[in-house]
């Protein structure tokens, strides 16, 4: 709040967009899914927890997928699982975000060529918005996942359909 | 794509028939009472993972309890036995338990080692027992802070978490990985330590040891935390040994098993230290704060096997002389349990003389340790539940396999 | 106690019923019949010079000759000594007798044996597939396994 005392000191009325307006609001309160399948989860935690502190980007973890912005599929997605996993997803309430985190939830990783039971891809069954590299990736890599997604959401209009 | 006939609302496919009943109230009327089966996860904040949990409940009270797993099953046999070579299994060791990957690499490597008849250089067993036990403590920092959070305390998971960072620093500096190593090698390592480790690695011991009494403080002997734990899904010591249960769980429920000492790998023979057991201290023997205080004293047990192993760290090679291409003897088979993070970890490797692997088994102590839920949980409320699973601290990567 | 002298103590009980043993390698083993195992593992259990109370590993096992198998790895915690049992069965009768009577952790260890070989255990209480979802096709841990193309409209191969 610094930043905004400093600059309207003299009164408070600026011009921006709706678009702007809305958006700024979005990308800077991301909730997040608190869902983890396999091996990133552990690095997700390790994001929100002290050293990484996701939560100054506006990423608050919430249980339920009714109030969540944001999913990060966090690792292997299973057969059995990628119908909950879309389920889930078509709980979540629109506009909704996907961050593929991981070489796994990307294109099945190390699990690509025989993994009977893997899903190659959770782009399979919902779509994705930002993916992000690594087995596992960093929580760094995370945070960066997550400026990308605000990028995406900055350009975004509400008159214009998501595409 | 995805059929339309997956994303119906899930039936429960248990054949277990509802217990009806009628009760008379205060009033004296008659109502009819019913059991109801809740569905508990795979998406539930407190399963520590994709665990899905099938609960009978009687009012408050849980009647039986069905796991469904296989949520995460990721195929590690069959990799395995499609590798072209043993050395390729040790990444996906690394992913079975991955709260705890030096400890799973490090009993693939031993498996391997043992089937081939290699030795290895004594700085190489030092090494590993340091990471080893490094590894343990960053995989019951998480337990603990993660149970912390079951029992609806947020704060020591913020506290374990900048420790278990300071591990992983450690690993990080030594071979550049965070979460999954692929450091422990067949034959030996794949780095020597880097110059300042030790160093290090001897200020983290000297760091973590007042840290461990402030969380104790802060979780262990809280009362809130005692109040919800003690008395809690109580495992008696017979049917631990009847499931099998292994690690904490076991010497929470008072039995004194500890593979490094039962059956004997590495150095840890020469060293000082002693297994932890519950005592009953809060509750009743075999309670979920036994369980809990078991990995609490472990930890310090663990700081003063690494403080001697750094001590008695001697120079030499870490890569012992093997063959390019490692072919065991036809019909080889070998059985090697390690105590991991969570308890016995066995590989059961058979080759059939080629290069890559005819079949392993790798008995996962979080598998077995889950099994037994169904016991513990009869009879307990459902808030309890959460907190039961939380003590077991499965990982569903190894749950699965 | 050696696995020598646990195979002379079996040899006088069961005797017909132990049928290979193997004492030259690393891990001896002794292999019994498959529809005596629940019998000689109680009698392991219960004895007082065995109390082969904790059974470590059970695995099932495709030898890619027709034969399939489970190898039971058992610890005294008592006497802290171990054996290793093996039982067979071919591919037309995958009947094996069930040990979770004896132990309870061979229920779900049976369980995932049944769900990736397809070796039916008998008297099990509750024999479901463990792993895979429950209208999976074949079992997937056989040598001869093909993976099926689709599943409920999710493509299965890469």
């Amino acid at each position: 709040m610094g930043l905004l005392d400093q600059r309207f000191e003299n009164g408070n009325v600026f011009i921006t967009s709706l678009d702007g307006l809305l958006n700024w609001a979005r990308l800077s309160s991301l909730w997040q899914m608190q869902f983890g399948l396999a091996c990133c989860a552990i690095e997700m935690m390790a994001a929100s927890a002290s050293n990484f502190d996701i939560m100054r980007f506006g990423v608050i973890p919430r249980a339920t997928p009714r109030q969540v912005d944001v999913m990060f599929v966090a690792g292997t997605v299973t057969i059995k699982m990628a119908s909950r996993i879309k389920r889930l997803y078509d709980q979540m309430s629109e506009p909704r975000y996907v961050i593929s985190m991981g070489s796994c939830a990307t294109c099945g990783g190390p699990y690509w060529e025989h993994g009977y039971h893997v899903l190659k891809g959770v782009d399979r069954v919902i779509p994705v918005d930002v993916y992000i590299p690594g087995c596992p990736p960093r929580p760094e890599a995370l945070l960066e996942g997550i400026m990308k997604l605000q990028e995406k959401v900055r350009k975004e209009s509400i008159v214009k359909k998501r595409a | 794509m995805i059929d339309q006939t997956m994303l119906q609302p899930p039936t429960l496919p248990t054949n277990y028939t509802v217990k009806q009943g009628h009760i008379k109230t205060s009033t004296g009327k008659t109502i009819r009472t019913e059991e109801m089966i809740i569905n508990m996860g795979p998406q539930h904040p407190s399963t520590h993972g994709v665990l899905r949990l099938e609960i009978v409940v009687d009012g408050e009270i849980i009647v039986d309890c069905i796991p469904h797993i296989g949520y995460l099953h990721r195929c590690f046999e069959k990799h395995c036995e499609h590798m072209t070579n043993y050395q390729m299994v040790i990444p996906y060791a690394d992913r079975m338990d991955y709260c705890s990957a030096m400890t799973n690499e490090w009993a693939f490597a031993l498996a391997a080692e043992r089937l081939l008849k290699i030795e290895v250089p004594e700085r190489v067993e030092y090494i590993r027992v340091i990471m080893a036990e490094l590894q343990r403590i960053a995989s019951h920092l998480i337990a603990v802070g993660t149970y912390g959070i079951d029992s609806g305390a947020f704060t020591p998971f913020l506290y374990t978490f900048i420790d278990r960072e300071k591990i992983l620093d450690l690993f990080e500096m030594t071979c550049g990985a965070r979460l999954l190593y692929n450091y422990i090698w067949i034959g030996g390592l794949s780095h020597d330590l880097p110059p300042k480790f030790i160093e290090q690695a001897k200020d983290f011991v000297e760091y973590f040891r007042p840290r461990l009494k402030m969380l104790n403080d802060l979780l262990s002997y809280n009362e809130i935390f005692v109040k919800r734990t003690a008395n809690v899904g109580v495992l008696p010591k017979d049917v631990a040994i009847n499931y099998a249960v292994s690690g904490p769980q076991l010497r929470g429920s008072g039995v004194n098993w500890d593979l490094r000492r039962d059956d004997p790998y590495s150095i840890y023979h020469k060293l000082e230290w002693e297994p932890q057991v519950g005592k009953g201290e809060m509750g009743t023997v075999g309670d979920c704060w036994d369980r809990h205080i078991v990995r609490m004293h472990e930890m310090e047990q663990c700081l003063n096997i690494i403080e001697q192993a750094l001590a008695g760290l001697p120079e030499g090679n870490v890569k012992a002389a093997i063959p390019k291409r490692i072919r065991p003897e036809k019909d080889a088979e070998i059985y090697v349990r390690t105590e991991s993070s969570r308890g016995e970890l066995g590989f059961y490797i058979v080759s059939d003389g080629t290069a890559s692997p005819f079949r392993v088994k790798a008995r996962g102590p979080a598998f077995v340790n889950l099994s037994v839920l169904p016991e513990i949980a009869k009879g307990a409320m459902i808030a309890d539940l959460v907190l039961i699973a939380g003590s077991i601290d499965i990982v569903l990567g190894e749950v699965d396999r | 106690m050696t696995a020598q002298d646990i195979f002379d103590i079996l040899k006088v009980k069961f005797s017909d019923a132990l049928t290979e043993k193997k004492f030259d390698t690393v891990q001896p083993w002794v292999r019994i019949a498959p529809n005596k195992t629940k019998e000689i593992c109680f009698f392991l259990r219960d004895d007082s010079a065995m109390q082969f109370d904790y059974l470590s590993c059970l695995s099932g096992m495709d030898y890619n000759n027709g034969t399939f198998g489970v190898v039971y790895h058992l610890t005294s915690i008592v006497h802290k000594h171990k054996i290793v049992l093996k039982t067979f069965c071919t591919k037309d009768n995958m009947h094996i007798q069930s040990v979770s009577a004896v132990w309870g952790t061979a229920n779900w260890h049976e369980r995932e044996a049944f769900d990736l070989y397809g070796i039916i255990f008998d008297e099990h209480p509750d024999l479901r597939r463990l792993l895979m979802p429950d209208d999976w096709e074949g079992h997937p841990l056989r040598k001869d396994y093909k993976v099926q193309e689709f599943y409920h409209g999710m493509k299965v191969p890469s």
